[in-house]
C-alpha cells in the first residue's frame, strides 16, 4: 500500500483525536451519581500510628465514608503483591514485607496514603481529609543508600531486611573475574551516583471504579500498560474473586514511562469503595500526589572496574552496586537494578569476564520501579562511563579503545559474559558514520573557537547496546466485517507512542487496503481476550509481529475460500496486492469478494465462516538495539551554563517499520536521557524525609530550549528474533543520551582539571565542580 | 481549594473599602501566585475582590520622563509594549524573562510587587530604576517599598494602582534563571539615571537591594572594569537546593558585569 505499508513515515491516526482534544483519558471519563476519593498522605518519613479518629470527618458535609487500612482488613482486601525477588548470594529466604493499600499502623515514607475519604465532591472530600486525626509517633527515617547502608542506620523493616538490605544478588563470575583483574596492565575503577527521578508522566495516575450487584462484576477504568495484568492482580491478589469477575479498562494513556506498568494503592481503595458505597468512585492524582506517590526511577550507586591489557583490550570488569528500592517493594522493584539491567553492564563490548553484585536497598523514600529502560540505562551509564575513563587515564582515544573491544559483526550471536546472547549488530561501522557526520575530525578546530568567546567546548560519545523485546508473546485477534472493514485486537497498549498507526500499516501493506479500512481494539479486558501489555519496548517488536503472524493465518484461511470460489487447489493460490490468484495465470478473486464470500454459507465453501484468526507469536529472543550517540556542549565557565552545540544519533533499532514515529521515541527518549543527565532529580530532605521537589517549581524538567536539535540517522541490521526484524525504540534514546551528555560534560570541564562529576549536571554542580578543581590546582 | 466569596469589584474604591473590611479576604490580579496556594489549601480567604474589571489599573502611559504602568498589566503587556521598549528597553527584557508565556499572560506588575517573592524580578526594575508605587492613597518611593521576605511597605488592604518608572539614560537587566521554574537565581538591574547609578540585585537576599559598593564604583567610571575587583559576600545571601549562597554571591557579580558590559 505505497504510501501508508510498512516503513513509511505515516503520521499518527491518533493524531486528529489528540490534538483536537478529543481524546478519552481516565479523567474525561465521568459515570452519573460518581463520588470523589481523596487520600490522607503521610506527612512523616517513619513514624508509628497509634490510632486514626475518622468521626469527624465522617460527619462532614458531603461524605459517605472514611477508610483506613482496617476497614480494608476487615473485608479481605490482599496487600500489594510483589513480582521480583533476586536470590540472596547467601542463599538466605527472601521475606517480603507487608505492603498494604493504607498504611497498617506504620508509615514508612512520606506521602504513604494512610486514609481515604469519599464524598458527593472533591472538595469536600478533601475538606473532610483534615478533620482526620492521625496519632502520629516519629520515628528515625533514613532516605539515601550511603545513610542506610551505614551501621546502626534506622530500620525500614524489621527481619525482612536487616541492615536494610532486603537482598544481596550476585551475576557472573567472580572467580574467573578475579583471575582476569591479577592479569591486568591497567585497573580503571569510578564511582557514580545514578540520581533518582519522577516520572512525571503529562496525564497523572487516575481510577474510575465501578461494581454491578447485579452481575457482581467490578469494572475499573484506568490509564495503565496493560490492563490484563491488573485485571489478574486485582482478581487473585487483591479482591480474590474470578478472573470474570473484574473488568479493565484502559482508555487513552497521556504518558507511562513504566511507572503505569504497576499496581498503586489509590485504585485499590477505588475499587473497594464502588462496591461498599455503591457508586462509581473517581480518584485522580494531582501534580503533587503523583511526585509523592508514582514510582520513581533510577537511584543507584556503581562502584566500577575495568581490567585492560597494555593493549587497552578489556579483560575484565567488575561492578558493586547498591540499588534503593524505597520503602515498600513496587511489583518489579527488586528487578531493576538487578536482573533487569546488570546482564547489560559488558555494553558493545567482548569483556570475557564480568562479575556484578547488588545490594537492594530499603529506604523511608516512595518505591522505586522501571523507569524507561529500567536498569538498562543504570549499565550503559556505569559502563560508557568507565569506558571513557579508560580511555583518558590510558591516553587511547574513546573510538580507539571502544573500536578494539566491540563485538564484531562476525562474532555475532555473541554470548557475553553476563549471560545474554546479542543477536546482532555492526558497532563500528556506526560509531564511524556517526563520527562523520558529527565531523569529529572538526572538533578541536571547533574547541578552540569556542575557547576564544570564553566557553568550554566539550564532547561526549557513548555506544550504548540494550536488551529489549524479548520474553512472553502476544495473541492478537484480527477480524473482517462483511464491509471489509479489518478489526485488530491486541493486547498491547498505547501510551502515546502511535502503536495503532504501526499495526494498522503492517496489515495495511499485507493485506493492500487503506489504512482508514483498519481499526485498532486494546485496553478492554472484556473486548481483548489475553494481553501482556506495554513494557520494555516490546510492542512493535512483538506485537506487531504477532499481528503479522496472524494476519498471515488470515491469507491461509482466505486462500482456502478463495479455492473454492476458483474451483482450485489452495496450494496453487497466492496472495498478492489485494488478490487471490492461482499461481501462474490470470485467474484471480478480490479480498473484497472472499470476505463477501466468507460470510456466505454458499460460497465459502466447507471453512469456518467469516474472514478472522488468531495467533500467538513469541519472540526467539531479546532484541539488543544499540548504536551511537554524539553529544557537543559548551560550558560557560563563569555560571556553569551548559548548551548544546551539536547531537548526532546513529542508531541500530533493526528495520523501520515507521521512521516519523521511531525518531519521535528516540528524541523522546534521548530528551528524558539528557533530562536525567542535567537537570532531573527527586530529592528527599535527609534530616526530615520531606520530598524537597514536590512540584515543578523545584524538579526541573528539561524545556523545548534546554534540548538539542537531534542529528538523526540509522541502519537497519535487523533481528532475527522476530519475523519483522525490529529492535524496538521505545528505551533506545534514554539509554544512549545519558551517558553521551555526562561523557561531553566531562570532556569540556577536564580543560580546566576536572575529572569528575555525578549526575544531574547542574549549573550549579558544574560551577562548584570547577571551582573545587581551580582551588586544588592554584594550592 | 477551601471555599469563599468571589467578587468583581466596579471600582478602585469599592475594592479597597469592601477589601479593608474583611481582614481575611484577599485581592485576585492574575492568581499566578494566589490561586496555587489556594489549590494547596495554603491560602484561605473567606473573599476574594478580583481587580480584573478595574480600568483605572489598566494600561501603559509613556510621557516625557516616565513609562507609567496600570497594576493590572501583565507581563506581556509590558514586554511586547513597543513604546515602552523604545525608551526602556531594559524593562522589556525583564518582563519577557519571567516565567514562560502562560504565566506572563497572567501575572502582573502589581501582583508581583505586592508579593514581593525575593525571586521576582520586577523588584530589580523598581528598585534598579527609581520607581515611585502609586497605591489607593499615597506614593511610596522604590527605595522605600521591599521590607523583607514577602514583605513590603504594603497597609492591609492598601491597593497598587500603578508603577512609574523613570526613563534612565541606559540600563540592562541581566538574569539567571532557575532551570526549573524560570524565576531568577539572581537579576541584577544596571541603570545609569538622572540621580545617579543604580544597581539593584534579586533573587540573592529576602528581597531586593541595591549594591552601593558598585554604583559607587560605576559612578566613577561606568565600565566593567570598575566593579571586577567587588567581591559580594555571601553571608547573608539565599541558600538552597538550587543555589548556594556562595553561587549567587558569584552570580551577581558576573551579572553585574554582564549588564554594565551590554550598554558600556
Ligand atoms: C510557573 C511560574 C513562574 C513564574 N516565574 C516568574 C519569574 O520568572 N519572575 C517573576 O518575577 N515572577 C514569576 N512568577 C510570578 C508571576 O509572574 C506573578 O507576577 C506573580 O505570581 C504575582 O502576580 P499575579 O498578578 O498573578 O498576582 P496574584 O497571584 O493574583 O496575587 C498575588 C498577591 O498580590 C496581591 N495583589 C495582587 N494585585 C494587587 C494590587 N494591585 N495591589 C495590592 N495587592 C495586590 C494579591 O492579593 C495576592 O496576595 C511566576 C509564577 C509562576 C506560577
Amino acid at each position: 500500500m505505497g504510501n501508508f505499508g510498512i516503513g513509511q513515515a505515516v503520521r499518527r491516526v491518533e493524531d486528529k483525536r489528540f490534538l483536537t482534544g478529543a481524546g478519552q483519558y481516565t479523567d474525561d471519563i465521568n459515570k452519573p451519581g460518581q463520588l470523589y476519593l481523596h487520600i490522607l498522605h503521610s506527612p512523616h518519613a517513619h513514624a508509628d500510628i497509634s490510632s486514626i479518629d475518622t468521626t469527624a470527618a465522617k460527619a462532614a458535609p458531603g461524605v459517605v465514608g472514611v477508610l483506613t487500612q482496617a476497614d480494608l482488613d476487615a473485608l479481605g482486601i490482599g496487600d500489594i503483591l510483589n513480582l521480583a525477588a533476586p536470590p540472596h548470594k547467601d542463599g538466605r529466604a527472601l521475606e517480603v514485607p507487608a505492603r498494604p493499600a493504607l498504611a497498617r499502623g506504620r508509615v514508612r515514607y512520606v506521602g504513604e496514603p494512610v486514609a481515604a475519604v469519599v464524598a458527593d465532591t472533591l472538595a469536600n472530600a478533601k475538606d473532610a481529609a483534615d478533620l482526620i486525626e492521625v496519632d502520629y509517633k516519629e520515628l528515625p527515617a533514613v532516605v539515601d543508600i550511603a545513610d542506610a547502608a551505614k551501621p546502626g542506620a534506622p530500620l525500614v523493616h524489621g527481619t525482612e531486611a536487616p541492615g536494610n538490605v532486603w537482598t544481596h544478588w550476585q551475576l557472573g563470575d567472580e572467580a574467573a573475574t578475579k583471575a582476569a583483574f591479577e592479569k591486568a596492565h591497567k585497573v580503571v575503577k569510578i564511582d557514580l551516583i545514578n540520581n533518582r527521578i519522577a516520572p512525571t508522566a503529562m496525564e497523572p495516575r487516575g481510577a474510575l471504579a465501578e461494581y454491578d450487584v447485579a452481575t457482581e462484576r467490578y469494572t475499573l477504568i484506568q490509564g495503565s500498560q496493560g490492563s490484563h495484568k491488573l485485571r489478574d492482580w486485582f482478581a487473585k491478589n487483591i479482591l480474590k474473586v474470578p478472573l470474570d469477575k473484574v473488568r479493565v479498562i484502559s482508555p487513552d494513556v497521556g504518558g507511562a514511562f513504566g511507572m503505569k506498568n504497576f499496581l498503586f494503592n489509590e485504585p485499590i481503595v477505588a475499587v473497594v469503595a464502588s462496591k461498599l458505597y455503591g457508586k462509581p468512585i473517581k480518584w485522580m492524582a494531582d501534580r503533587a500526589g503523583s511526585f509523592l506517590n508514582d514510582a520513581h526511577g533510577r537511584d543507584q550507586i556503581n562502584h566500577a572496574e575495568l581490567a585492560l591489557d597494555k593493549d587497552g583490550m578489556f579483560l575484565g570488569l567488575r561492578v558493586s552496586s547498591f540499588g534503593n528500592v524505597g520503602a515498600y517493594l513496587s511489583q518489579f522493584g527488586a528487578a531493576i537494578p538487578t536482573m533487569a539491567g546488570c546482564a547489560m553492564l559488558v555494553g558493545a563490548y567482548r569483556t570475557p569476564a564480568a562479575y556484578v553484585d547488588v545490594r537492594v536497598m530499603m529506604t523511608n523514600t516512595a518505591p522505586v520501579d522501571a523507569y524507561r529502560g529500567a536498569g538498562r540505562p543504570e549499565a550503559a551509564y556505569v559502563m560508557e562511563r568507565l569506558v571513557d575513563k579508560a580511555s583518558r587515564e590510558l591516553g587511547i582515544p574513546a573510538a580507539e579503545l571502544r573500536r578494539k573491544n566491540f563485538i564484531r559483526p562476525e562474532d555475532f550471536p555473541y554470548k557475553t559474559a553476563l549471560g545474554h546472547k546479542y543477536d546482532s549488530g555492526r558497532y563500528a561501522e556506526l560509531m564511524d558514520a556517526a563520527y562523520k557526520r558529527a565531523d569529529v575530525a572538526g572538533f578541536e578546530t571547533r574547541r578552540a573557537a569556542a575557547k576564544k568567546n570564553g566557553k568550554l567546548r566539550g564532547l561526549g560519545i557513548s555506544y550504548y547496546v540494550e536488551a529489549c523485546a524479548g520474553g512472553q508473546g502476544e495473541q492478537p485477534h484480527l477480524k473482517f466485517d462483511a464491509d471489509g472493514k479489518l478489526t485488530i485486537i491486541i493486547g498491547t497498549q498505547d501510551n502515546g507512542q502511535g502503536h495503532r498507526t504501526v499495526y494498522a500499516q503492517i496489515a495495511a501493506d499485507a493485506f493492500g487496503i487503506p489504512i482508514e479500512n483498519i481499526v485498532v481494539k486494546q485496553g478492554d479486558t472484556d473486548e481483548v481476550p489475553t494481553g501482556v501489555g506495554t513494557g520494555g519496548s516490546r510492542s512493535i517488536p512483538v506485537g506487531g509481529s504477532a499481528v503479522r503472524a496472524t494476519l498471515l493465518k488470515m491469507i491461509e484461511h482466505g486462500k482456502d475460500i478463495a479455492s473454492n470460489l476458483l474451483e482450485a487447489s489452495a496450494q496453487d493460490i497466492e496472495f498478492d496486492a489485494g488478490a487471490f490468484k492461482i499461481a501462474g495465470t490470470d485467474r484471480k478473486v478480490s479480498l473484497k469478494d472472499v470476505i463477501g464470500a466468507s460470510f456466505d454459507d454458499a460460497k465459502r465453501g466447507d471453512v469456518k465462516p467469516g474472514l478472522y484468526a488468531a495467533e500467538t507469536y513469541a519472540p526467539a529472543g531479546a532484541t539488543f538495539p544499540n548504536g551511537c550517540h554524539i553529544c557537543e556542549v559548551d560550558v560557560d565557565a563563569e555560571t556553569g551554563e551548559l548548551e548544546f552545540v551539536n547531537y548526532t544519533i546513529q542508531d541500530d533499532l533493526g528495520y523501520a517499520m515507521n521512521p516519523l514515529l521511531m525518531e519521535g521515541q528516540i528524541f523522546g527518549g534521548a530528551v528524558q536521557g539528557l533530562g536525567q543527565c542535567l537537570f532531573e532529580h527527586a530529592v528527599y530532605d535527609k534530616e526530615t524525609g520531606q520530598l524537597m521537589t514536590g512540584s515543578f517549581m523545584d524538579y526541573t524538567m528539561p524545556r523545548a530550549g534546554n534540548t538539542p536539535r537531534f542529528n538523526y540517522a540509522y541502519t537497519e541490521v535487523p533481528t532475527p528474533n522476530n519475523t519483522l526484524g525490529i529492535k524496538g525504540a521505545g528505551e533506545a534514546g534514554t539509554i544512549g543520551a545519558t551517558p553521551a551528555v555526562a561523557n561531553a560534560v566531562i570532556d569540556a570541564l577536564s580543560a580546566v582539571g576536572v575529572t569528575h562529576i555525578d549526575m544531574p549536571m547542574t549549573g550549579l554542580k558544574i560551577w562548584q565542580a570547577i571551582q573545587s578543581a581551580q582551588s586544588k590546582s592554584a594550592a | 481549594m477551601h471555599a469563599f466569596t468571589y467578587h468583581r469589584p466596579t471600582s478602585v474604591a469599592d475594592a479597597v473599602a469592601k477589601r479593608s473590611a474583611d481582614a481575611d479576604a484577599s485581592y485576585l490580579a492574575g492568581g499566578m501566585t494566589l490561586i496555587p496556594t489556594l489549590k494547596q489549601r495554603l491560602a484561605q480567604p473567606t473573599q476574594v475582590f478580583d481587580l480584573a474589571g478595574l480600568a483605572d489599573l489598566k494600561g501603559i502611559v509613556v510621557t516625557d520622563g516616565a513609562v507609567t504602568i496600570g497594576a493590572m498589566a501583565c507581563h506581556a503587556d509590558v514586554a511586547l509594549s513597543a513604546d515602552v521598549r523604545r525608551v526602556i528597553p531594559a524593562l522589556s527584557d525583564l518582563a519577557g524573562t519571567i516565567g514562560d508565556p502562560q504565566v506572563r499572560n497572567r501575572g502582573t506588575i502589581g501582583g508581583s510587587l505586592a508579593n514581593s517573592d525575593p525571586s521576582a524580578d520586577y523588584p530589580a526594575a523598581v528598585l534598579g530604576l527609581g520607581a515611585t508605587i502609586h497605591t489607593n492613597t499615597r506614593q511610596i518611593s522604590g527605595d522605600d517599598f521591599f521590607k523583607g521576605l514577602f514583605e513590603t511597605a504594603l497597609k492591609p488592604g492598601e491597593l497598587i494602582v500603578k508603577v512609574s518608572f523613570p526613563i534612565p539614560k541606559r540600563a540592562a537587566y541581566m538574569k539567571f534563571p532557575n532551570p526549573a521554574s524560570r524565576y531568577a537565581v539572581v537579576g541584577v538591574m544596571v541603570a545609569e539615571t538622572a540621580q545617579g547609578v543604580r544597581v539593584a540585585v534579586i533573587g540573592a537576599g529576602a528581597c531586593a537591594f541595591r549594591l552601593s559598593a558598585m554604583e559607587t564604583a560605576l559612578s566613577k567610571s561606568f565600565s566593567v572594569a570598575a566593579i571586577k575587583d567587588i567581591a559580594i559576600p555571601a553571608d547573608d545571601l539565599n541558600n538552597d537546593m538550587h543555589a548556594t549562597a556562595e553561587y549567587r554571591a558569584h552570580l551577581v557579580g558576573v551579572m553585574a558585569r554582564r549588564a554594565v558590559a551590554a550598554i558600556a
